[in-house]
């Protein structure tokens, strides 16, 4: 298996600092969002046009889906949803360029991600609850309330790891087919494979922020 | 030597088992969405969106095999005592 060539990558070994494929291209998606947070809100009018037409519908669209989700209760957490899934997409297309490197292929943004979700569940449902939110462990039988309280737990804990697993597997997984096409008949053949990979870019983006949303509504809901 | 070459039988044969499974899972899920649309075409947008996050949901677990193939293939833990029992 050759190992690709990435542009950070050798501008790393230029410098001879130690960061990290992840953590440079995680830096390119940064610098690639809010040129686009600029170029959208540059000079703002009533009736759109343009670039700023496009983020609007993205915006509009993510509003309309957390609304679905998560009900009027929800509209508080539409930045840490938004950004979650703007970074993720942009992230994910990026991998379809020769020379970068998707930062969700690393299993260490996908961990952190995946931790933001979980602390946010967890600091939600004790703001909203108090601590009424032990009640969501426990289950509906009183007498059965030990073994729930286990078993919802493990529930719980297997969430992060789910959702970091889903999208390295994804991402990874179409990096090592890209190489090995590319490797193979470098010529038309890996073509299909790119094609699907935008596919899996816009599903694992829209799954990652719809869970995210269902265990934040989950956290928000009363519990029996 | 033998360590290596069960490594790759484990890999290859996991990988297919859990695509195998996943195959199964996913085409039901399909076929039930499908037979949804065909009912009510006006509910299309929905259903294929609950078939999305299901689909989804499915392939992870053949993720999770490709994941557990790539860690024994090459980031084994075991790889280095094995080489280092098998130079003496």
């Amino acid at each position: 298996m050759v190992h690709p060539f990435l542009y950070l990558e050798w501008a790393e070994q230029q410098l001879n600092t130690h960061l990290g494929t992840h953590v440079t291209y995680t830096w390119v998606v940064m610098l690639i969002l809010i040129a686009a947070g600029f170029a959208a809100s540059r000079s703002i009018k009533m009736v759109p046009a343009g670039f700023q037409n496009f983020m609007e519908v993205v915006v509009g669209g993510v509003e309309s889906l957390i609304d679905e989700t998560m009900g009027p209760k929800g509209k508080k957490y539409f930045p840490l949803i938004a950004t979650l899934a703007l970074f993720i997409l942009v992230s994910n297309l990026i991998a379809l360029i020769p020379g970068f490197f998707p930062p969700t292929a690393n299993l260490n943004t996908n961990a952190a991600l995946a931790l933001i979700v979980f602390s946010m569940t967890h600091i939600i449902g004790f703001k909203e609850h108090g601590l009424h939110y032990f009640n969501h462990f426990t289950g509906p039988i009183l007498a059965l309330a030990p073994l729930m309280f286990i078993i919802e737990v493990i529930g719980h804990l297997a969430r992060p790891v789910s959702l970091t697993l889903r999208l390295f597997g994804n991402m990874y997984g179409h990096e090592i087919v890209l190489l090995i096409f590319f490797g193979l008949v470098p010529f038309l053949a890996p073509l299909p494979m790119m094609f699907m990979g935008v596919l899996v870019a816009f599903i694992q983006t829209f799954v990652f922020s719809l869970l995210a949303m269902i265990y934040i509504a989950g956290a928000l809901e009363e519990a029996h | 030597m033998e360590f290596f070459t069960w490594c790759m039988i484990a890999a290859g044969f996991g990988m297919a088992i859990g695509a195998f499974g996943t195959g199964l899972g996913q085409g039901i899920a399909i076929k039930s969405a499908v037979e949804g649309v065909a009912r009510n075409p006006a509910a299309s947008g929905k259903i294929l969106t609950t078939m999305m996050i299901g689909l989804a949901m499915i392939e992870s677990l053949a993720i999770y095999v490709f994941v557990v193939a790539m860690i024994i293939l090459f980031a084994n833990p075991f790889s280095a005592q094995v080489i280092e029992l098998l130079s003496k």
